[in-house]
């Protein structure tokens, strides 16, 4: 899964002015970075760049971990053996993403430990997606096909970004990610032909995931301002309104082919742009998920917090055991 | 293939036992005490949900009235499961989700690498590939005894009673059925009393190691493989069947 970019993102980073960087350190810098060169953790970097990374791919990391929980809910309960398989690999894909991408953000001077911290005491954020809650088995597919259809959107041009890590890693996620989102069309797919009550499911998932994936793309480009700093050092390679764009191109003629509608009536195609044009987003719903008073908000954190404090005596048996073991080697 | 209804019935034990217990290790997903332990555990559940795919299907031909596996697994009553009670036991925290764990993989693998010379070619098939498997949930089921039993003071209680509640579902693992006798004259299926002794060796190894005890012999619970199960899986099926009882005949 992906991450949104948050309104708030670079408040951190306003703070560290370019102006205190060594000049010529800092020249070099960019001019490697606009030669998209690839950035490595030994080599030097403005602190804003690292800090706004350390942001983003931490943020990335736990909408990983996060998002196991929306999908993870219906695991137990998939219709079939196939589809129970292929949903407890594509969740644990998911957790596999949250590991390197906590990975790469280490590279940059931060622990797991601090991350996971930062996450639990809300100081850190995650997409705003995974705070509406999976209802129905349709939920499953229009995740795959909405929600993973818009990471694809904004990973790929990610395997590009300027920094190694986090450039290699992308590349791994979204081979996985595609796959995400071909199985959740397959599931609207046959829900959408299938009996009454499968098509009914169908079509109640798309009016619920519609919105709030297009959300996932973050505040329009009048609304983000930092997305200059971001698109020259290549972290980020094109606006959220592009890319939101992009991806109601694509997805509106799938919507079409399950003959499922999608809920906008202002939807339409647009013969001179050649794009769809469609309504307004309701933003004040985006800023309020993004402040935490997201329907599921408080089920999702509670899940990971709890997770995290009844694992803390495994964590802590683990390590003892390692020292115990460690102190009998050196005494042999 | 010719009806057998024996043979038929010797799969659904085979791959109840890896579907039940697919099915309780999934529900961690999501939830376990690191992200490597999810991915470890969602990895097993994956193996065991694959395994019951192959066993079911299998059944399903030995059976001869044209039900697939989903139909053995999504469409029968707990009276018509034959897992044994061991696998069905609740997650409980992960150092009973591992003294499960630990006590079934070291005789399913036993299992296995007798099965995989079966004179039914699919069932040897089905274990060749699945033992491979289970070595590793094996593996990693035994390294956890290790570190949670010589952990801490209370990674050490949790285990003692992880292994306390699931220890009396043992006796049921090699209990000769002689419905099953002349699979076993057959060569076709595993004469299960005779795993015992590796599997005492290797138990006893491990939790030695674990700096463990045995727990003390008693009383087995026992009933699964006739379908009489703890009050557990009912439960389980009731979740895992929904959709396929609440939507009857609809493809997913």
């Amino acid at each position: 899964m992906y991450t949104t970019e948050l309104k708030e993102r670079n408040q951190a980073v306003q703070g560290l002015s370019l102006e205190r960087e060594d000049p010529e350190r800092l020249a070099a810098f960019e001019a490697r970075v606009a030669a998209d060169d690839f950035i490595e953790p030994k080599d030097w970097m403005p602190e804003a760049y690292r800090k706004t990374l350390i942001r983003q791919i931490s943020q990335h990391a736990h909408s990983e971990s996060v998002g196991m929980l929306p999908e993870g809910n219906w695991i137990t309960r998939a219709p079939n053996l196939r589809r129970k398989a292929i949903l407890l690999a594509k969740v644990q894909d998911e957790g596999g993403h949250g590991l390197y991408l906590y990975a790469a953000a280490e590279t940059l001077g931060i622990t797991r430990e601090e991350m996971i911290e930062a996450l639990h005491s809300g100081r850190a954020k995650y997409s705003t997606i995974f705070n509406y809650p999976t209802l129905t088995w349709a939920d499953i597919g229009a995740i795959g096909w909405l929600v993973d259809g818009a990471a694809i959107m904004n990973q790929v041009p990610l395997q590009r970004t300027s920094y190694g890590p986090y450039a290699r890693a992308m590349v791994r996620i979204c081979k996985e990610e595609s796959f995400h989102q071909r199985q959740g069309y397959e599931i609207m797919m046959t829900l959408a032909n299938g009996t009454d009550a499968q098509k009914r499911m169908a079509q109640d998932a798309l009016d619920r995931w519609w919105w709030p994936s297009l959300m996932m793309f973050g505040p329009p480009d009048e609304n983000s301002p930092n997305t200059a700093q971001s698109v020259r050092w290549r972290i980020k390679r094109e606006t959220n309104d592009e890319l939101r764009q992009k991806f109601v191109d694509v997805t509106v003629p799938q919507a079409d082919a399950l003959g499922l509608v999608v809920p906008d009536p202002k939807l339409k195609w647009n013969e001179e742009r050649g794009h769809y044009d469609f309504g307004d987003i309701d933003w004040d719903e985006f800023y309020a998920v993004v402040r935490g008073e997201g329907p599921v908000a408080k089920e999702r954190m509670t899940a990971r917090v709890k997770a995290w404090e009844d694992g803390k005596w495994v964590r802590d048996a683990a390590a003892a055991h390692a020292e115990k073991r460690g102190m009998r080697i050196a005494a042999e | 293939m010719l009806p057998d209804a024996t043979l038929a019935d010797y799969a659904l034990r085979l791959g109840d036992d890896s579907l039940v217990l697919g099915q309780r290790l999934s529900e961690w997903c999501g939830h376990a005490p690191m992200l490597e332990i999810d991915l470890a555990l969602s990895n097993i559940a994956l193996d065991l949900i694959g395994q019951a795919s192959h066993f079911l299907k299998f059944a399903g031909r030995a059976e001869g009235r044209g039900r697939d596996a989903d139909s053995f697994a999504f469409r029968r009553d707990a009276l018509d499961f034959r897992n044994c009670l061991l696998v069905e036991q609740p997650n409980g925290d992960f150092a009973q989700t591992m003294a499960r764990q630990f006590l079934f993989s070291n005789w399913q693998e036993l299992l296995f690498a007798q099965l995989q010379h079966s004179a039914n070619d699919t069932l040897a098939d089905i274990a060749r590939k699945a033992v491979k498997e289970v070595a590793y949930h094996a593996h990693f089921a035994n390294e956890w005894m290790v570190r949670l039993g010589d952990g801490t003071e209370e990674s050490r209680a949790r285990t003692i009673a992880g292994l306390e509640w699931m220890w009396r579902f043992t006796g049921e693992l090699f209990e000769r059925d002689p419905a099953l006798k002349p699979l076993v004259d057959a060569g076709v299926a595993v004469d299960v009393p005779s795993l015992r002794p590796d599997w005492e060796d290797r138990i006893s190894r491990t939790l030695a190691e674990a700096r463990l005890e045995l727990p003390k012999p008693r009383r087995w619970v026992m009933g699964g493989r006739v379908g009489h199960h703890s009050e557990h899986l009912g439960h389980l099926l009731s979740e895992m069947q929904f959709l396929q009882r609440a939507y009857p005949g609809a493809m997913w």
